[in-house]
């Protein structure tokens, strides 16, 4: 359980933070969307307690990170920003200082040690030197320096930035099943991570919040959202009676691909008769979809300040 | 304790996986030897002890103890480690500790690989080894101070470089506190009790006062105190780091 309550931090006369309040409960995994220097990192340092905040609290398993905070560290894993360690020592050094400082011993903490390095494949480079292993891998080394003591909140700043597909994959599938019983944050500015993996995402840019809400609320707001699109050939008849339906509001056609885009009026279903009118024109379908919404563009507008 | 201990490991790894400790060790004894035989007149005296030797410690301290806590705090915040290691369940006393002993430890090494030399005096004649125990005490407790020094100011940058400059320029000023040159520019601006105070402050005299043999607790005192201010100083600029 991580709470913030009007979290605000400044360097200066900047306000990198800005009052921002926001709630991580267990077995959900919170996305913090933003574009580059909407404040993600701040927060999440202020979050660990690197940072302290300008005003504001913030408590972690219900222990304040500036009143109590040993206790709030105990009970928080954290991977900052760009992964960093020591390079001068090997995976397992560093895997062992971090469990010594964090006072773990004796067999519990052996079997800890292989079972994280196990689950984050680790044991290749066990002996080799941080400086010499490539990006995924280091990254995967803060993944388990986080993970090491079993935490049950976890901060996660861009985990998968720089990884390749596959890693990337990998790291998801990892964040996902440790999800079940922890409360995990986040921060990320790939979309498609925040479909795959959050079950909530604050949006902040200017270090405010802009949103939060789930990723399918999130989509409920874009203008694709119930839209439907297709491409047909030769559709330009039916466009014109598409156009006509009363459900709907707008008909876009892509000039490249001449792929055809039906937007509805609010709270309006037009797959039906879009459907029947194609079917009726007896035109061939290469390939149709009703639209979920695209986060994408939902991004775009509530961090460029559009209304919505 | 665990925390403490944790760090001044993994800081001691850092030292002897990089030239580091080697370069040092190995400067340091030739130096040693080199100006305790040549500058220090060691065999011209004609007197068994060592003070030929404590003589130009304060010396290489001045530049190689910089040398050597300069890294401590400006690398981790050069590489972000910093933020690992503050995320941790550690106070910021325990990390500067850890790191101050590691770096404390690594002298006293070096210290203990001088010991030819104690068993050369010891084969030419008969010197007061009491004496000579004072002065690695004293030699001791002076590297501890100046580590303190360097490790308060490498919390200041980013940059080694910076850290090693301001550390030697800070050291040299406390080494020559009680010289003339310090002292006649400090009574022109201060008043003569503060000017006695400030003499005072000379990591010099009471090194060479421990050197002599003459152990007067003031002196092991003043050093102890030296290594507390510095860290607590040092802790404190850490603190107003993560608000600031």
């Amino acid at each position: 359980m991580i709470e913030a309550e009007q979290l605000t931090r400044r360097y200066g006369s900047l306000v990198a933070v800005d009052a921002l309040s926001l709630r991580a409960e267990p077995g959900k995994v919170l996305g913090l969307l933003g574009p580059n220097g909407a404040g993600k990192t701040t927060a999440m340092r202020m979050i660990a307690g690197f940072l302290a905040p300008t005003s504001g609290r913030v408590s972690v398993c219900g222990y304040d990170v500036q009143r109590q905070p040993l206790k709030a560290k105990r009970s928080l894993g954290y991977l900052p920003e760009g992964a960093p360690c020591y390079g001068e020592l090997t995976v397992r050094e560093s895997l062992d200082f971090v469990a010594r400082a964090r006072a773990l011993k004796g067999e519990a903490a052996f079997r800890r040690l292989d079972e994280v390095v196990e689950r984050l494949q680790l044991e290749a480079v066990l002996e080799q030197n941080l400086d010499t292993l490539s990006k995924g891998f280091r990254r995967r080394v803060g993944l388990a320096q986080a993970i090491l003591h079993d935490p049950p909140v976890l901060i996660l700043d861009e985990p998968t930035d720089g990884l390749d597909p596959n890693q990337k994959h990998e790291v998801r599938d990892l964040i996902d099943a440790m999800a079940r019983n922890r409360t995990i944050i986040i921060s990320t500015h790939l979309l498609e991570e925040v479909g795959a993996l959050c079950s909530r995402v604050v949006i902040i840019a200017g270090g405010k919040l802009l949103a939060d809400a789930t990723p399918a609320e999130l989509e409920a707001r874009s203008r694709y959202h119930g839209a439907v699109s297709f491409s047909a050939s030769g559709a330009g008849a039916a466009r014109a009676m598409i156009a006509h339906l009363p459900q709907v509001s707008n008909v876009e056609v892509d000039p490249t691909s001449g792929r055809m885009t039906v937007f509805p009026h609010p709270g309006e279903a037009i797959l039906d008769p879009v459907q029947n009118i194609l079917r009726e024109q007896g035109l061939a379908v290469h390939e149709l979809q009703l639209e979920r919404g695209r986060l994408d563009e939902v991004f775009r507008r509530i961090t460029t300040g559009e209304r919505l | 304790m665990n925390a403490v201990l944790a760090i001044m490991r993994r800081e001691l790894r850092s030292y002897f996986v990089t030239p580091l400790a080697y370069v040092f060790i190995v400067i340091f004894l030739l130096l040693a030897a080199a100006l305790t035989f040549y500058v220090g007149d060691f065999y011209e005296r004609g007197l068994a002890d060592l003070q030929p030797f404590f003589r130009f410690h304060p010396w290489l301290y001045l530049f190689l103890v910089p040398a050597l806590s300069m890294r401590l705090w400006a690398e981790e915040r050069k590489s972000g480690t910093l933020e690992l290691l503050l995320t941790l369940p550690v106070t910021l006393t325990q990390a500067m500790l850890g790191k101050f002993l590691a770096a404390w430890l690594f002298v006293a090494l070096a210290l203990v690989l001088t010991f030819p030399i104690w068993l050369t005096v010891n084969y030419l004649g008969n010197p007061d080894n009491g004496v000579i125990l004072a002065g690695y005490l004293g030699s001791l407790l002076m590297a501890g101070a100046f580590i303190a020094v360097g490790c308060c100011l490498s919390t200041l940058t980013r940059s080694q470089v910076v850290a090693f400059i301001l550390t030697a320029a800070v050291c040299f000023m406390l080494l020559l506190a009680g010289q003339p040159i310090i002292l006649e520019a400090a009574s022109s601006v201060l008043p003569q009790s503060l000017v006695n105070a400030v003499a005072d402050l000379s990591f010099l005299q009471h090194f060479q006062a421990i050197a002599r043999g003459v152990l007067d607790l003031r002196d092991v005192v003043y050093f102890l105190i030296s290594i507390v201010v510095w860290l607590t100083a040092g802790v404190w600029l850490l603190d107003l780091g993560r608000a600031r």
